[in-house]
């Protein structure tokens, strides 16, 4: 197993699906952020098989990871500081999202407006059901 | 401050303070005709529809108050690439209330954003148009004397027929309403509105309207919007699936009223227009009484 005490504060997420890590390396803008990333790739897990992480060293206030709620609230999030796990998260589906996902109806006002930000609001809890929040349309993934 | 952007924006009793308004400016004109004096509506339309915008003049003038706008995107500076966002901050400084049309879904929520005075949405897209769902609220309830514990029939384009969507939103919420949507199988309402609007409320859905007109107390019929079709072939055969004519009204009950958000195309005969229950054009009047009482509610001036 791969040890995490490398990290002197920041973040572990673990449990991400295995191949999804990529994807959420781009969802939380990583490649935006000037710190160092590990992204392990199809490690043994007894729960899932196999599965992805993403360690992230930076401080812990940098990172909005609300929006891996929307993406797989599966995955646990490792909170390090001193070396140390001070806090293990479970997500929820957050209420709102904002610049994540993109609306995609062509009839959208977000289509055409100027730096205007995609805005979710998660109208159906039991059905991870999102909407945009200027047309109402459905996100679909 | 408060904006109308959808119809679901005011509660039931919001609402029928607000209907009672607009039957009292019925009753007595007079009484309101100066109090908008001093104040100005804009009339933004980007996109082209001259009863909507008519009426809304039409309320504001009968109020005393002015009117400012434009009538088509490409006499306004949206042709020139401003955003709304601009066009809403600049407009704020002009007027004290304005309505907006819009091609765009989600048009007027980002002016009510960012905008200093009421805004009022007056379509945007194929998305809301509260104020045609307040229209025809005063129109049933004027003219039936109730919201609740009625049979509703909506026939035609019921799929891409947003003043459809809007009103079915905005009747589930009174009691013992039952609807009937009519409409050939491409043009059935959405399934959001069929799982999230209407699940667990009484309605069926029908491809025939002479079979359901014996139950009906209203009859709502929409235009087949040509604009709305990527295809004109699709139009054509679409279009004249349901005509409304003398033959099928002797099916309906006596007291059951023909609604229609007009224009009408040839959805509704013309030998039907002087049948006591075609009230497609008392709707029309109805619509600027209720656009007066919607202006004073969110001026704050009643």
């Amino acid at each position: 197993m791969l040890n995490v005490s490398g990290l002197k504060e920041g973040f572990v997420l673990d449990h991400i699906r295995a191949g999804k890590s990529m994807s959420i390396y781009h969802y939380l803008g990583l490649d935006k952020l000037d710190c160092q990333v590990a992204i392990i790739k199809n490690a043994r897990s007894n729960k899932m098989g196999r599965k992805d992480i993403i360690k992230i060293e930076c401080s812990i206030d940098v990172l909005d990871l609300d929006v891996l709620g929307y993406l797989d609230h599966n995955i646990t999030i490792n909170i390090i500081k001193d070396e140390k796990i001070v806090e293990k998260k479970t997500l929820k589906l957050p209420k709102k999202i904002t610049n994540v996902i993109h609306c995609k109806n062509p009839r959208c006002i977000t289509s055409i407006e100027q730096e205007l930000p995609h805005v979710f609001v998660l109208t159906d809890e039991k059905r991870e059901i999102y909407r945009c929040m200027y047309c109402e349309e459905q996100y679909k993934k | 401050m408060r904006h109308l952007i959808s119809p679901l924006d005011f509660t039931v009793e919001e609402l029928t303070e607000l209907l009672d308004l607009a039957n009292d400016i019925e009753r007595n004109p007079e009484k309101y005709a100066h109090k908008c004096e001093g104040k100005q509506l804009a009339t933004l339309f980007y996109e082209p529809s001259t009863r909507t915008r008519l009426s809304f003049e039409s309320a504001m003038n009968r109020l005393g108050g002015k009117v400012i706008g434009f009538a088509t995107a490409d006499s306004s500076s949206a042709a020139k690439g401003e955003s709304v966002s601009d066009t809403i901050r600049i407009v704020s400084c002009y007027a004290d209330i304005c309505a907006m049309r819009h091609p765009k879904e989600g048009a007027a929520t980002v002016a009510a954003l960012k905008s200093k005075i009421p805004v009022i949405n007056a379509g945007d897209g194929g998305h809301q148009h509260p104020t045609q769902t307040l229209t025809d609220l005063l129109t049933i309830r004027s003219l039936k004397g109730r919201l609740d514990h009625i049979t509703i029939g909506l026939c035609g384009d019921l799929k891409f027929g947003r003043t459809v969507h809007s009103l079915i939103n905005a009747l589930v919420r009174y009691e013992d309403v039952k609807f009937v949507l009519i409409s050939p199988p491409e043009l059935r309402v959405p399934s959001y509105i069929r799982e999230e609007v209407l699940n667990g409320f009484d309605f069926q859905e029908v491809t025939d309207l002479e079979d359901v007109m014996p139950q009906l107390d209203i009859l709502y019929m929409t235009r087949v919007q040509k604009e709305r079709f990527f295809n004109e072939d699709d139009y054509i055969r679409m279009k004249d699936c349901y005509i409304l004519d003398k033959a099928k009204m002797k099916l309906a009950k006596e007291d059951m009223l023909v609604l229609h958000p007009l224009p009408r195309v040839n959805e509704i005969s013309v030998e039907v227009d002087d049948d006591p229950r075609a009230a497609y054009f008392k709707q029309v009047q109805y619509g600027v009484y209720v656009r007066m009482a919607l202006i004073l509610k969110l001026l704050e001036l009643a």
